[in-house]
């Protein structure tokens, strides 16, 4: 049975599901955030799986970008997090609402 | 058929972690999960040749992202909010939504699978991946990696001012 790049590619959209139901359904802010990486690992299978389909190594370049990305996303976001944390006392992303009135 | 048995492993692996991470109560429990869930991206990888993204991704995602979450759920009191309710109001709609897209990207991917045979692309060089990928970072891609690296650093500011005392 041959694993071709078509399998890499439903595998790579399962998970982009998966990661935006996490972003869509949950309250707590900390697990939108790891649902966001779930994303960026489905986009990084899809570049990699070309990659290895074409044997360009340009696709691997573009995964490090989405890599660095996540990175500073991570960072970025946990910062709010804190910063949300000390002003509000509360992780839930919808009580959240002081532009809201 | 190795490669097969091992691409199953590996896609349950994540798709399992994935699931257990969005639908956990607890978010260390989830992040253990996401961790299980990355860790078989990094297999995936491993599979397609590319070792220095697996590499790049136990030591970046496992070693460092996760321990960056860990961390501030231990800042964040989290106790009340795994006692709360866990899906918001629009969950249903949410559902159906990325239901819809799902069908979608279901019926494309099937009826484009042929497409997927793709002409095979002149030899495979000799030079070892990282190799590879350093000489196409620095040579072709320069500027984006310098730009990167300044995305880097506004990055680490803008966390720092964040995470200040009183901003």
């Amino acid at each position: 049975m041959h694993i071709g790049t078509g399998h890499y590619l439903a595998l790579s959209a399962a998970l982009l599901l998966i990661g935006t139901v996490g972003v869509l359904t949950r309250r707590n802010i900390v697990i939108i955030l790891m649902s966001i990486e779930l994303i960026l690992n489905a986009v990084n299978i899809n570049l990699v799986a070309f990659s290895h389909a074409l044997h360009n190594v340009n696709g691997q370049i573009f995964a490090i970008f989405v890599i660095t990305d996540a990175v500073a996303e991570a960072a970025v976001g946990l910062g709010i997090l804190i910063a949300l944390f000390r002003n509000k006392e509360t992780v839930q992303a919808d009580e959240i609402d002081l532009l809201k009135w | 058929m190795l490669d097969a048995i091992l691409f199953y492993a590996f896609a349950v692996l994540v798709l399992g972690g994935a699931v257990l991470t969005i639908t956990g109560r607890n978010a260390v429990h989830s992040a253990v999960w996401l961790i299980v869930s990355l860790l078989g991206v990094a297999g995936l990888y491993l599979l397609q040749q590319a070792e220095f993204l697996f590499a790049v991704q136990i030591v970046l995602y496992v070693g460092g992202i996760m321990v960056l979450f860990l961390f501030v759920i231990m800042l964040v009191n989290l106790d009340q909010a795994a006692r709360e309710r866990q899906f918001n109001r629009q969950w249903l709609v949410g559902l159906a939504a990325v239901a819809a897209v799902g069908v979608q990207l279901g019926y494309f991917l099937y009826h484009g699978m042929s497409a997927f045979h793709l002409p095979e692309a002149g030899a495979v060089s000799p030079a070892g991946n990282t190799e590879q990928i350093a000489d196409s970072l620095f040579s072709e891609y320069l500027l984006p990696f310098e730009v990167a690296s300044v995305l880097l650093l506004v990055a680490v500011v803008g966390s720092v001012i964040m995470a200040k005392k009183r901003i």
